[in-house]
């Protein structure tokens, strides 16, 4: 589903990630951590197209994202939902507004949106907020809007960035829970996150980034290693 | 049509919350049409009187004195024609002349009917071969017999062709400058929307908006100000032309022997120049202050 091949993509000469080869099956649920700077945020990016690779190839969903023309890259994200730590939703806009703006986006009738939002709202647990306003929502509740903004256009591929971030941690359980049911519907899901709990709890593909390069892609749990003196250093062994 | 709908509403709710700025950018661009609609109409009657002046004065015309009897003039004709430099020669009468002039005022031609006698001498009217061998014609014009005086204006109509020229480039250049400065205005005012918008701009550009369909509202903004500047300039311009034409049109200018650019044509003309320039200013605008948003 989503195929890197020897990307590598520099800042002025900086690393972002450097001959990076991953492959994420269909219907696979991945963890993406490392430290701030280890280039998530680079990967994502670069799934996204919003930065280009120096060198390498990129393929999401038999597309080959590393050249796609500029015209393009608004139908390839219609198959790429993304959320964030921040929610991201629009403070103007009602639930309802909010998840049927994505339809509108991509230019489904009216009656399409009328049918289908509720439906999504319902799938992610807050039918019953769809008049309110982000808010007057629990964070929790703003997540689930945002996941139903990703979702409705029924993407392949669903990019979720620290989506817990913000959240206490039985909020966070129940965001996990819904991503897992999403998965097991046959999206497939990268999430970044520091969160070494939900990582360790969810036993899924582990691949952990530093310093621009894969240190270890593993089933199960957070992989997480230092570098001190020079020396990779796995983090069980210090602690 | 329905993303017409959408965009205009969009479009119209930007400007209501954004009604200081957009009066503003209004104003402004009908300040920056109206100095380009007045050097338009000074550009348009030079144009015009040029014209009107290049076709009188093209001949060398030698005014026959009132006395000079049928056979005097015809044996200066014979003179002239003689003349290696002279290309033809056209006799006018008194009366002849007099319709010219009457034709020429027009409405205020009445004027000339209270006349007691015409007081217009009947005149030859020379072309010349060589523009450069006039002054050679005019000497020997002004030595025949029964000749009142000789009129030859082509140096100053060539003058005033170089002046007028030299105007228009002029005008063009300002006019470039205002439209330029016109569209950095707009630019800015739209800037001040995308900027209230940028979230949401970032928003549809993951959910896969295509940059068209972001930057349409932004669009309709920028053309609905353009077109709000273009209306209200090109009214005040007429306005303020057709009551010119009004007060001095038929009087004076008749008297200058050239003719103001009628209101209706000009109106016209002015009208669709205005929406053009109003339209495509705000559209530039716009793209102009969404350019950096839409890289990525």
């Amino acid at each position: 589903m989503i195929t890197f091949d020897k990307v590598t993509k520099k800042y002025d000469g900086q690393i972002g990630i450097e001959d990076v080869s991953i492959d994420i099956e269909k219907g696979e649920f991945v963890f993406l951590v490392g430290p701030s700077g280890a280039g998530k945020s680079t990967f994502i990016k670069l799934i996204l197209k919003e930065i280009d690779a120096d060198s390498g190839s990129i393929f999401v969903d038999g597309q080959k994202v590393t050249e796609l023309l500029s015209r393009e890259i608004p139908f390839y994200r219609r198959k790429v939902g993304m959320i964030f730590q921040d929610f991201r939703l629009l403070p103007k806009k009602t639930v309802f507004e909010n998840v049927a703006f994505a339809m509108e986006v991509v230019h489904k009738s009216k009656a399409q949106i009328k049918r289908q939002v509720p439906r999504i709202l319902a799938s992610v647990g807050i039918e019953d907020k769809a008049d309110k306003y982000p808010d007057e929502l629990s964070a929790g509740e703003q997540q689930r809007v945002a996941i139903a903004r990703a979702i409705i256009n029924n993407p392949t591929v669903l990019i979720a960035d620290e989506p817990t971030g913000n959240l206490d941690p039985e909020t966070a359980k129940d965001i996990m829970q819904l991503l897992d049911q999403i998965n097991a519907r046959g999206t497939t899901i990268v999430m970044v996150t520091h969160a070494k709990d939900i990582v360790d709890r969810m036993h899924k593909r582990v691949i952990a980034i530093e310093g621009g390069h894969v240190v270890s892609d593993k089933t199960g749990q957070y992989q997480y290693y230092k570098t001190i003196g020079g020396l990779r250093i796995h983090e069980s062994d210090i602690l | 049509m329905k993303a017409i709908f959408y965009n205009i509403k969009q479009a119209f709710r930007q400007i209501g919350r954004n009604r200081g700025m957009s009066t503003a950018s209004i104003f402004s661009i009908t300040a920056m049409l109206l100095i380009l609609g007045l050097f338009f109409i000074i550009t348009v009657n030079l144009n015009l009187f040029t014209e009107v002046v290049k076709a009188d004065y093209d001949l060398v015309e030698v005014y026959v004195e009132d006395d000079a009897s049928q056979m005097t003039i015809n044996k200066d004709i014979e003179d002239l024609k003689a003349l290696d430099e002279v290309e033809s020669i056209t006799f006018r009468t008194k009366d002849e002349a007099l319709k010219i002039m009457k034709k020429r005022w027009g409405e205020s031609g009445y004027l000339l009917d209270s006349l007691g006698e015409n007081p217009l001498p009947s005149s030859l009217l020379i072309s010349i071969k060589n523009v450069d061998d006039a002054e050679a014609v005019i000497d020997k014009a002004n030595a025949l017999p029964g000749i009142e005086s000789v009129k030859y204006y082509k140096e100053t109509v060539e003058k005033l062709t170089k002046a007028t020229n030299f105007l228009q480039t002029g005008s063009l250049i300002v006019m470039a400058f205002l439209v330029l400065v016109s569209i950095i205005v707009v630019s800015n005012t739209v800037k001040l929307t995308v900027f209230a918008r940028s979230k949401e701009i970032e928003i549809m550009k993951y959910i896969g908006a295509t940059n068209w369909f972001i930057r349409g509202p932004f669009l309709t903004e920028g053309i609905i100000i353009g077109l709000f500047a273009a209306l209200v300039s090109s009214g005040l311009i007429t306005l303020i032309y057709s009551k010119v034409v009004d007060i001095i049109g038929t009087d004076v200018v008749a008297i200058l022997s050239s003719p103001l650019v009628p209101t209706d044509y000009l109106a016209g003309n002015l009208l669709i120049i205005f929406l053009a320039l109003g339209i495509s200013i705000g559209a530039c605008g716009s793209i102009v202050s969404m350019r950096k948003f839409l890289d990525k």
